[in-house]
């Protein structure tokens, strides 16, 4: 486990980032939205890695606080008028953290395969829940009319509704969402969680409530996830239940395996990866066909990761790296 | 609000409930014996029910159908274990998870090439079409009778399977202590495909049973797969009367939940779920982890 970037990985994750930050420049309108949406869902496969990779716990319901986040954004937002950036930005982080500290309160109590299940089980009851609710849309979904923004009178420093404006935000956030969860990872909490994961009963026998320390982590994870979900409903404007899903959670874990788990760069590794096998399959001049049902080569293509790429993409970086400046 | 009509709910969570347990067993059991975690188990009650529309109008009898789609639904699972379950028992949950995930988007594409996007219906066959009354205004149709009484029948067989014959003694086993198992002389790859194939089989068979009572359209097999997950967490993982136990616990509160509070009825089965994980984490017959 890599908790401080290695020389090489910087490197890598300062080209990456200069491309990103290049695509307004040259590519046209689709282009920067398919980039737009690697990066968002890249912030929600790295809070994933935070409980997959470093934590140990296997959470197949992330999309549950994903989709939640998206929804806070639909809810508080008034139908007339914007809604002061920092207010809708704290509203969703502060709700998504309570849920994410009940779901996890229940969840973490469990293991191993368990978890697994209950997570994707409080997941779809969420789903239920909002698909359901004829007051957030029901199955059709909603819109969001005025997106979040950030004005002083007539000055308007931040307007998320324009695309270029939303795109740097999301690029900042990715960013900020990383040297938080690096410094986070640093700490003496960062050091528990990482031993949970190696040896859960030692940890206690060192006198650690493992049980509090995951939960923390589990409410962090959840809380970037909703972070991500506000950025993802400020692209379009819709948000549908299909957020919370569980193809959604699936998803993240996919990215999360493609570009190597443990590693927190890999998220967008495998983020832009899995967009861009997306992207490929999906295209009629090159699937022909079975364009139409492009979810037959995203499975192959999923069962092949899993199978073939054992360490996941971002091994073609740090298998350059040195011995002498690894941090284990 | 009378007898006769709670009397109804009940047999219908009853016979839903049976229903799941065919569902679940398959899950548990793979999980309890082989320790793969099987998300594409809901997808095989899906291929199930799409199998009997298309077998019941093509050999125009159910009975047929159903025999026959018992048998392919055996040869799928053996196929579906040589090609992709057997690289997955020495691998984590995480890896297992992803794979018959990826078999879940390809499972979803093939159906929707095959049978297309519109729901079906599949018509009960004509003895079993009637209904027996209970009152003036009540009665209860044949067929869920019929299908509790297949349920019943395939859960007395499994019991007795797995608690007399030299078969059953072997799965016990393996469920225990594998390597021991395989120093016995046993061929442990032959019983994790007999299991898988059973598994595969039973879900398919709840999936052409219920075929009937329920419309066929896509997404079928994701909404039992869930609650089958609920199911086997709230019963104990790998065990087949703590799949029982729950799977009759969650489709009487599903169905109550319907009727008594339909705004919540959704959010019911998983209000039991989180009730059971608060008092035993390991569900109520599941070995303490």
């Amino acid at each position: 486990m890599v908790t401080v970037p290695s020389r090489n990985v910087a490197i890598c994750l300062f080209v990456i980032l200069l491309c990103f930050a290049s695509v307004p420049l040259f590519g046209d309108k689709y282009f920067v939205k398919l980039a737009l949406r690697a990066i968002i869902f890249s912030i929600f496969a790295m809070s994933l890695d935070l409980l997959i990779g470093y934590t140990g716990l296997v959470s197949f319901g992330h999309a549950a606080f994903f989709g939640l986040g998206a929804y806070i954004v639909h809810l508080v937002s008034p139908v007339d008028e914007s809604l002061n950036l920092f207010i809708c930005l704290s509203l969703t982080l502060g709700l998504t953290a309570v849920a994410a500290s009940i779901i996890g309160a229940f969840s973490v109590r469990t293991k191993g395969v368990y978890f697994i299940m209950v997570t994707l089980a409080f997941a779809q009851m969420m789903f239920y829940f909002f698909f359901n609710w004829p007051g957030a849309g029901g199955s059709d979904g909603a819109f969001i009319f005025f997106k979040p923004a950030l004005k002083f009178g007539d000055l308007t420093v931040i307007d998320l509704d324009d695309g270029h404006t939303l795109y740097f935000f999301s690029l900042f956030a990715w960013v900020a969402c990383y040297i938080l969860l690096i410094f986070v990872l640093r700490s003496p909490f960062g050091q528990v969680i990482q031993g949970i994961k190696i040896n859960e009963h030692r940890m206690q026998g060192l006198g650690y409530d493992t049980y509090l320390y995951k939960l923390v982590s589990f409410v962090i994870a959840g809380t970037i996830a909703g972070f991500a979900g506000f950025l993802f409903a400020c692209i379009d404007g819709f948000v549908s239940p299909g957020l919370l899903g569980w193809r959604e959670s699936g998803i993240a874990m996919v990215m999360v395996i493609l570009g190597g788990q443990g590693t927190l760069f890999g998220a967008l590794l495998g983020s832009v990866g899995f967009h861009g096998m997306e992207e490929i399959f999906r295209e009629p001049a090159i699937t022909g066909v079975i364009a139409e049902h492009w979810q037959i080569l995203m499975g192959i293509f999923v069962i092949c990761v899993v199978l073939f790429l054992k360490n996941g993409l971002s091994a073609l970086i740090t298998r350059f790296d040195s011995k002498a400046g690894e941090d284990v | 609000m009378d007898a006769s009509f709670l009397l109804i709910q009940t047999l219908n969570g009853i016979q839903y409930g049976l229903l799941l347990f065919l569902i679940a067993s398959g899950l548990t059991i793979v999980f309890g014996i082989m320790g793969v975690i099987n998300l594409a188990h809901g997808s095989f009650y899906m291929i199930g029910a799409y199998l009997a529309l298309s077998l019941s109008t093509l050999t125009g009898n159910f009975f047929v159908a159903i025999l026959m789609g018992t048998l392919s639904m055996a040869i799928i699972g053996l196929a579906l274990e040589w090609l992709f379950i057997s690289h997955l028992y020495k691998r984590d949950h995480l890896q297992q998870v992803l794979l018959t995930f990826g078999l879940i988007l390809i499972f979803n594409e093939v159906q929707s090439i095959v049978w297309g996007n519109d729901p079906h219906g599949v018509e009960i066959p004509q003895f079993l079409s009637g209904s027996i009354p209970l009152t003036d205004t009540l009665s209860y149709p044949v067929y869920r009778i019929f299908v509790s009484a297949v349920c019943l029948l395939l859960a007395g067989l499994m019991y007795l399977i797995i608690q007399r014959t030299r078969l059953g003694q072997q799965i016990r086993a393996g469920s225990t202590d594998q390597e021991m198992v395989e120093n016995l002389g046993i061929n442990l790859r032959l019983l994790y495909a007999i299991v898988f194939s059973t598994g595969v089989t039973l879900a398919g068979l709840a999936g052409m049973i219920a075929a009937p009572i329920e419309s066929v359209y896509p997404g079928i097999g994701e909404q039992v797969l869930i609650i089958s997950f609920v199911v086997v967490v709230i019963g104990g993982i790998g065990s087949i009367k703590g799949a029982f136990v729950g799977a009759i616990a969650i489709g009487i509160a599903d169905v109550y939940g319907q009727v008594f509070f339909p705004d919540l009825a959704s959010v019911a089965v998983y209000a039991v779920m989180a009730f059971v994980l608060l008092w035993r984490p390991s569900g109520l017959f599941g070995r303490s982890l």
